[in-house]
């Protein structure tokens, strides 16, 4: 069986996944080691402080700086509600000037330099959920905590859209298959969907339109992403996207069909929950898109895949080409010459001799331009 | 750290620590001069799960000691310092940009005035602005505030306001500062620090309203008066802070400012640090551009005024060549990318490939479709870079000028860009796309296309990237930098002639030329407009190009330095590319009609030897991507 995937990315049927679940600002855990707990689940919460609101009281009253705090109604630290009247001054004839509080909140400070108040509004609640189906196996105080759970993990190249959850359905017959709106039923609502080749823009705007949790694909055309988020997308920094679907990508941008080993794991685990994030980050630091699929086991046994690493590239190993001219297509190593090479645009590079599965065609090709497929 | 008469410094050794790859580079004194002997390189170990810099640097240094076959590394895996018979180097220095480099925020009153000397002093320092914040910024005060909050930088330059003069607005924005109490970027343990470089009389006021919320330092206002920066203080404090907090923030960097002999420098800081050495001994002007995966720093240095440098560095931050790949595309338009492309593309299949170079930023290009295509979003990046350099390196804005009639009609203000294409006297070129151009010749086609030089300007570019090393070691040993950079770091590719102005006539003569070549024969001619002409003017024994004399006769409307229509006795220097006589004019413009501009392209091609006979003949038109 060929199965492919770029180096680094995981594709596996059962490992054990660990994901750390930390709030922006210290706060309050709620949950405790061996816990077990579901993709909803609030697992840490904190109260992340109220936006500010500036007002310059001097500018408002018609006062130096200085003569501010002498005006105010409020002292710092006094909490005030929204149309309350803060400070006040009596002007010729007894005719008074106020200012009055745009928020409910708190005064914070009063500057006797610039005669700006500073008030804080209520402090708004901040949650973390647990993303995943497992154990709370670490608590770390004041900041989140550790789940973890036996499960299939699938790394994607490229994703968009934030976490979320939902049973697996396959939705095309083959991995070869673009991905239709016809493909999408109603009954797919809250799902996570494995597609094939590239999913088309309007399949995505019929996914989003039943309520489709994610969806899983090989390919996608930039355009239709385009189209999709209304954008050009500059960078790959992704995850914030609000589009009403996570998508995740896992083989690259065209149509190109979803590796076999990833088609084989996903509609090996139809019907499963599996939890999506399509948050993408390719810097220093790379995040990918990943999708994960919660099994039963013990969290606290030794997983045999913890250390492991991808053998070298050998005669014979099936690799798949990631750039062109001949992007997507599979084939076995022929030969590994060490010299450096001149390719055809004139650049001196290691490469690798490959023999094409589909028609027995030989090429030789960069060995930066490869993805290791392993058997 | 060791204190060496530079005379005895024969052996030394530096590594520039980058977020992917540690190098390494040797360079011994033989033979009454400092050269590059060794390099080697190892990938940074600044991640899980190793989480020590200092790993990676001794990786990098043992491929040095065994291509070397000095002993540099001692049993307890320290560097060995002072040289000793053929055991160590003599001192040990390293830069870095691991771990996302310097990221700052900066904050000024008045955003075309000190809050652009406070990004100005941020740049400098080789930090990479990740926002401005000023007064007059059209975002409403709590907008700001939450800009501030949202944004982990490791430190925030304040500057506002003259001394002496209104001390309300700095204080205002220290107050947003407060308010916000933004945290840094690495560890928590810490607060994070704010310098102070604004106006001296708001210095209580600033102490009062930050001092208990954050680090802060002051420093002496790097606006005096509106007429003059004071960069300098402000630059020095970011580099403190820089070792102090986020190089100690980093794993194992503790160990390695130990056991280097000056402190750490921030990568593009060190480049900046030997751009400027270099400009100033030779009391040149000059521009280096880096074009990295991500980002594309540009440096500059003239001399408006004749004799003092002004330096300036700017960061494009989303103008790169693999993880920004997509946002060239984007910010320069399908149309200005692909006229520098002979042939047709389909834009679906173009959009997919670009995105695809994005998300596996690794891939290089196999077809010589591929590698036009790649050096043609190169040339739009570099444009874009170049165009954002040129309106950040101005003269002072807001000064008053005292102006007589003549400059009433000129309606030139105050802010006028410093960069003058005619005056620069060298551009050099660093990162993957132009050093690892196939040909040489493609590196200086894609400077000329992008950059424009005017007038007679050298070309160079930075082979291996080894700027920041130097720029580092500019600070301890000038000597030994400048040396290094002239003989080893740069290849002197050629010089560049263009004559500016207008031509009454298209396709009229531009320049009549005359060079003595090193053979002692004469190439003597006339340069047409919209014409392109090499000369084989190469290098010498000692790695510099070989000087010819020329004679050089623009037409009447056109100048090439020294005044419309004015010969020139002049020498021009060759280097591994040539001289390059550019008759196409300034700005040149590629023509919008698709057979002329295949052709244009084509025979400046050929008159480049950019690309191999005959390689953009025929078009790629590719049947759309089928996978099995």
């Amino acid at each position: 069986m060929a199965l492919a995937y770029a180096p680094g990315l995981t594709v596996t049927d059962r490992q054990l996944v660990k994901t750390k679940r930390i709030l922006p600002l210290k706060g309050d855990v709620l949950v405790k080691v061996g816990d077990r707990v579901k993709p909803d689940d609030v697992v840490a919460r904190t109260m992340l402080p109220g936006p500010v609101e500036p007002m310059n009281i001097a500018n408002r009253l018609g006062l130096p700086p200085e003569d501010v705090e002498a005006a105010m109604l409020k002292k710092a630290g006094d909490t005030v509600k929204k149309g309350e009247v803060v400070a006040s001054v009596k002007n010729f004839f007894f005719f008074t000037s106020d200012c009055e509080s745009k928020i409910d909140g708190t005064l914070e400070s009063i500057s006797a330099v610039t005669g700006q108040a500073l008030f804080r509004g209520a402090p708004r609640p901040v949650e973390v959920k647990a993303y995943i189906d497992g154990e709370v196996i670490e608590v770390l105080p004041e900041e989140g905590v550790v789940i973890a759970t036996w499960g299939g993990h699938l790394q994607g190249i490229f994703g968009i859209g934030g976490e979320t959850s939902g049973l697996l359905k396959r939705a095309v017959a083959s991995r070869k298959d673009d991905l239709k709106p016809e493909d999408i039923t109603d009954d797919m609502k809250g799902h996570v969907i494995i597609g094939g080749a590239r999913v088309t823009a309007d399949a995505i705007q019929q996914a989003i339109k039943v309520g489709v949790a994610a969806i899983i694909t090989g390919g996608l055309d930039d355009q239709d992403l385009r189209n999709l988020l209304g954008y050009d997308l500059g960078v790959a920094i992704t995850g914030k996207e609000t589009i009403g679907v996570t998508l995740v990508v896992t083989e690259g941008f065209g149509s190109i069909s979803m590796a076999e080993r990833s088609f084989d794991l996903l509609c090996s685990k139809e019907g499963q929950l599996a939890c999506v994030n399509g948050a993408t980050q390719i810097r220093a630091g790379v995040i990918r898109p990943e999708v994960i699929i919660p099994t039963e086991g013990d969290v606290h046994a030794d997983d045999e895949r913890a250390g492991y690493e991808q053998g070298g590239m050998d005669i014979g190993s099936p690799l798949r080409v990631i750039r062109h001219p001949y992007f997507g297509r599979i084939g076995k190593v022929v030969s590994l010459p060490s010299p450096l090479t001149v390719l055809e645009s004139g650049s001196h590079a290691r490469v690798v001799e490959i023999q094409f599965d589909d028609d027995n065609n030989k090429a030789v090709v960069p060995r930066a331009n490869v993805e290791l497929i392993e058997s | 750290m060791a204190k060496l008469n530079p005379e005895q410094i024969k052996y030394i050794l530096a590594t520039d620590c980058g977020s992917t790859t540690t190098k390494a580079i040797l360079i011994e004194f033989k033979d009454g001069e400092y050269r590059l002997t060794t390099r080697g390189e190892a990938p940074t170990t600044v991640e899980a799960p190793i989480e020590d810099v200092t790993r990676g640097v001794l990786n990098a240094v043992t491929e040095l000691a065994e291509l070397s076959g000095r002993k540099l590394i001692d049993e307890n895996d320290r560097i060995i310092t002072p040289a000793n018979g053929n055991d160590g180097v003599d001192i040990y220095i390293s830069t870095s940009s691991a771990g996302g480099g310097l990221q700052m925020m900066v904050a000024g009153v008045v955003r075309s005035m000190t809050a652009e000397s406070a990004e100005r002093a941020a740049l400098g320092a080789g930090a990479i602005v990740m926002d401005v914040i000023a007064s007059n910024d059209k975002r409403l005060p709590h907008e700001q505030i939450e800009r501030i909050r949202h944004l982990r930088p490791d430190m925030i330059l304040l500057a506002g306001g003259i001394d002496g003069g209104s001390i309300t607005h700095v204080v205002e924005l220290g107050e947003l500062i407060a308010a916000a109490d933004p945290r840094p970027r690495l560890g928590s343990s810490y607060k994070l620090p704010v310098i102070y470089a604004g106006n001296a009389s708001a210095q209580d006021a600033i102490k009062d309203t930050l001092g208990d919320k954050v680090d802060l330092k002051i420093t002496p206002n790097l606006r005096p008066v509106l007429e003059r920066e004071n960069l300098i203080p402000a630059r020095e404090e970011i580099h403190n802070l820089f070792l102090e907090h986020v190089m100690a923030q980093a794993p194992g960097y503790s160990k390695l400012m130990d056991w280097a002999d000056a402190p750490i420098m921030p990568t593009p800081g060190a480049v900046g640090n030997i751009i400027k050495t270099i400009a100033d001994i030779h009391n040149i002007e000059a521009v280096g551009v880096d074009i990295g995966g991500a980002t594309t720093d540009i440096f500059s240095v003239f001399r408006p005024d004749g004799d003092e440098g002004v330096f300036n560095r700017t960061v494009s931050a989303n103008l790169g060549m693999s993880y920004s790949i997509s946002n060239v595309f984007k910010e320069a338009g399908m149309k200005n990318v692909m006229r520098w492309v002979p042939f047709n593309m389909d834009e679906r299949d173009l959009r997919n490939r670009i995105k695809n170079k994005m998300i596996r930023p690794t891939t290089i290009p196999q077809s010589m479709e591929e590698l036009v295509f790649e050096q043609a979003l190169a040339r739009e990046a570099l444009r874009l870079a170049f165009k954002q350099h040129k309106s950040f390196a101005t003269q002072l804005k807001g000064v008053q000028q005292q102006r007589t009639i003549a400059d009433a009609f000129s309606q030139e203000g105050s802010g006028k860009s410093l960069v003058n294409m005619m005056s620069l006297n060298m551009l050099i070129g660093s990162g993957g796309v132009l050093s690892h151009a196939p040909r040489r010749n493609q590196c200086a086609a894609m400077m000329i296309d992008s950059f424009q030089p005017e007038g007679i300007t050298q070309l160079a570019v930075d082979s291996i990237f080894m700027m920041p090393q130097l720029g580092v070691l500019s600070e301890v040993h000038p000597t030994a930098a400048t040396e290094v950079f002239e003989k080893d770091c740069l290849i002197h590719l050629g010089t560049c002639v263009a004559p500016v102005g207008e031509l009454k006539k298209a396709g009229g003569d531009v320049m009549q030329y005359s060079i003595t070549m090193p053979d002692g024969s004469t190439e003597a001619g006339t340069l047409k407009h919209g014409d392109m002409k090499l000369f084989d003017v190469g290098i010498g024994s000692d790695s510099l190009g070989i000087k010819v004399k020329a004679t050089l006769e623009p037409a009447r409307t056109l100048d090439i330095g020294a005044g419309k229509g004015v010969k020139m006795e002049t020498t021009l220097t060759g280097g591994v590319v040539g001289i390059v006589l550019d008759g196409r004019g300034r700005p040149f413009t590629i023509s919008e009609d698709e057979e002329k501009r295949v052709a244009d392209l084509q025979r400046w091609n050929e008159a480049l030897d950019v690309y191999p006979k005959g390689a953009l003949i025929h078009s790629y038109a590719q049947p759309e991507n089928v996978v099995a």
